[in-house]
């Protein structure tokens, strides 16, 4: 067996990964929540969020984590317009257009980037992306345990927005009675796009706390959307905390199944929870019967 | 203040609202009544601007609101108390209350919130409490309260005794009569017809998306046609 600084060492780093999931996670719920479907151009935005960092880095020399303060309002923008102008207009109302609506832009943005920068995986090295932070005993990956720290901020400052101001408060009523809202003189539209960009913007803090240690190519968001998607079911579709938590129990799951099986098989943990929430408790962690 | 004309309005091609015209007057309480099915919550939602018109004129308070979106009309002050009441279960009493001035400065609020808690004290016990929690008769008078906090000209109240207690029923009558009392102008659309009569000046009578009737409520009351179909006397 491993020694049990091996262990923790593994779980924590696995913590920290989760953390970054779930600021995924946390866009697709917050969609789901509100406009009651499944984006799946999630994926594909954030191979674009993924991108803009990489090309700042390359072309500019800009720090990854700086890049965020750039890239997140850009995300912001750009989802506030996809959402207001094309995913909203051209599904006219009827959810399962769109449905059709996301899966189609992710093929559109997802040919896009290959035809702009070709399928070659791209890096960013940076002098921090292989430091080790020493706690104690403990070797804990430097991007990583940066990771964590700006997920639980940016989670905390999305629960702000939610519960303290005015458009988070309209986000909330519009979740759950949308003609209630109207009638207090919320814009629908306007919501639902301002859900869509904040959707967006968590996306560019992860693809900015991602590309230090990762890399990127145009095919990059989907394999993290699949998880994500996992933890929104795990955690309860719709639930922000739900988002946070099955994002770090994900990221624990990952790594001790990697541990214990080996690093190509990482992933098992996490399709076997998958299912094993679907047959006894469907609703997720912290999800509520519709 | 309101002066609605020759409204047609419908679903696809179900032309449900079928040339309304009818007035209310600043201060004024008017009851528009009629059965399940006739168009009154059809009415309610096109004077809102949740369904579009496709004909006749709204004005109120000299603009035309027959093209106008919801948060247009919010803002010009006429307020819509819709049927089920529509409150947001999943927030608090209190932020309930503020959405409901989300249309308006957020100066007043405060102020706003404080006097709907004198109208509806068991509110203010209540504040931090979630929405859904409540029974029937206090998230109707939470649905009012979040209809004032838009600061009406002119309020629309959609069946507020519906699904209510005998007594809760009494007690909400009293309560629009006290609003009426303090000068709002209220358009009150029920099937209580005979509570209605009480409270209205003046009553219009909708039968299959027409006004079939209209007049003061105290000669409405003693039409016999109307006792017969209405009153069952």
């Amino acid at each position: 067996m491993y020694s049990p600084e091996i262990v923790i060492e593994a779980l924590l780093n696995g913590l920290m990964l989760g953390a970054i999931y779930a600021l995924i996670a946390l866009g697709l719920t917050l969609i789901y929540g509100v406009l009651h479907i499944v984006n799946f151009a999630h994926g594909a935005l954030l191979t674009v969020a993924m991108f803009a960092v990489w090309v700042l880095s390359a072309r500019f020399g800009m720090d990854p984590y700086l890049s965020i303060a750039i890239v997140a309002p850009l995300m912001f923008a750009f989802g506030y317009v996809l959402q207001r102008f094309i995913i909203g207009p051209a599904s006219h109302g009827k959810d399962n257009s769109i449905l059709l609506v996301t899966l189609g832009l992710s093929i559109i943005i997802e040919n896009a980037l290959l035809a702009g920068f070709q399928s070659d995986t791209r890096t960013i090295n940076t002098d921090y992306s292989f430091r080790v932070v020493e706690i104690g005993p403990l070797l804990l990956s430097f991007p990583r345990v940066v990771g964590l720290g700006v997920t639980v901020l940016t989670t905390l400052l999305l629960w702000l927005v939610l519960n303290r101001t005015d458009t988070g408060k309209a986000i909330r009523a519009v979740a759950k009675e949308k003609l209630g809202a109207s009638l207090v003189g919320i814009s629908v539209p306007h919501v639902y796009a301002m859900t869509f960009a904040i959707g967006c913007a968590c996306l560019a803090v992860a693809a900015g706390l991602l590309m230090p240690s990762f890399y990127v190519s145009p095919k990059t968001g989907a394999a993290f959307v699949l998880v994500a998607f996992t933890i929104v079911v795990l955690g309860g579709m719709g639930s922000v905390p739900g988002a946070l938590i099955g994002g770090l129990l994900i990221g624990l799951v990952e790594a001790a199944s990697g541990l214990f099986f080996g690093d190509s098989l990482g992933q098992i943990g996490i399709f076997l929870i998958f299912i094993v929430v679907l047959l006894f408790k469907p609703t997720g962690l912290f999800g509520v019967q519709q | 203040m309101l002066e609605v004309r020759e409204l047609r309005a419908g679903y696809g091609e179900t032309e449900v609202l079928r040339g309304v015209s009818l007035d209310v007057g600043e201060g004024e309480v008017v009851a528009v009544l009629g059965s399940n099915g006739v168009g009154k919550t059809t009415l309610n939602k096109v004077l809102s601007g949740v369904l579009p018109s496709t004909g006749g004129t709204v004005r109120f308070n000299g603009c035309e609101l027959q093209r106008a979106n919801s948060a247009a009309i919010v803002s010009a002050g006429l307020i819509h108390v819709p049927e089920g009441r529509r409150i947001f279960p999943n927030l608090t009493i209190r932020e309930n209350l503020e959405l409901g001035g989300y249309r308006r400065p957020r100066r007043a609020r405060g102020a706003n919130i404080e006097r709907v808690y004198a109208t509806f004290p068991r509110l203010k016990e209540r504040a931090r409490q979630y929405a859904g929690t409540l029974s029937g008769g206090e998230q109707q008078m939470l649905a009012i309260g979040r209809g004032l906090m838009g600061e009406p000209k002119l309020l629309i109240l959609d069946e507020p005794s519906l699904g209510l207690s005998p007594l809760m029923v009494e007690e909400m009558f009293a309560l629009i009569a006290r609003l009426a009392a303090g000068g709002l102008a209220i358009m009150l659309v029920e099937q209580n017809v005979v509570q209605s009569f009480e409270l209205a000046r003046r009553a219009y009578i909708m039968e299959n998306g027409l006004i079939t009737l209209s007049g003061a409520a105290a000669e409405l009351k003693s039409n016999p046609e109307l006792k017969r179909a209405y009153l069952g006397l």
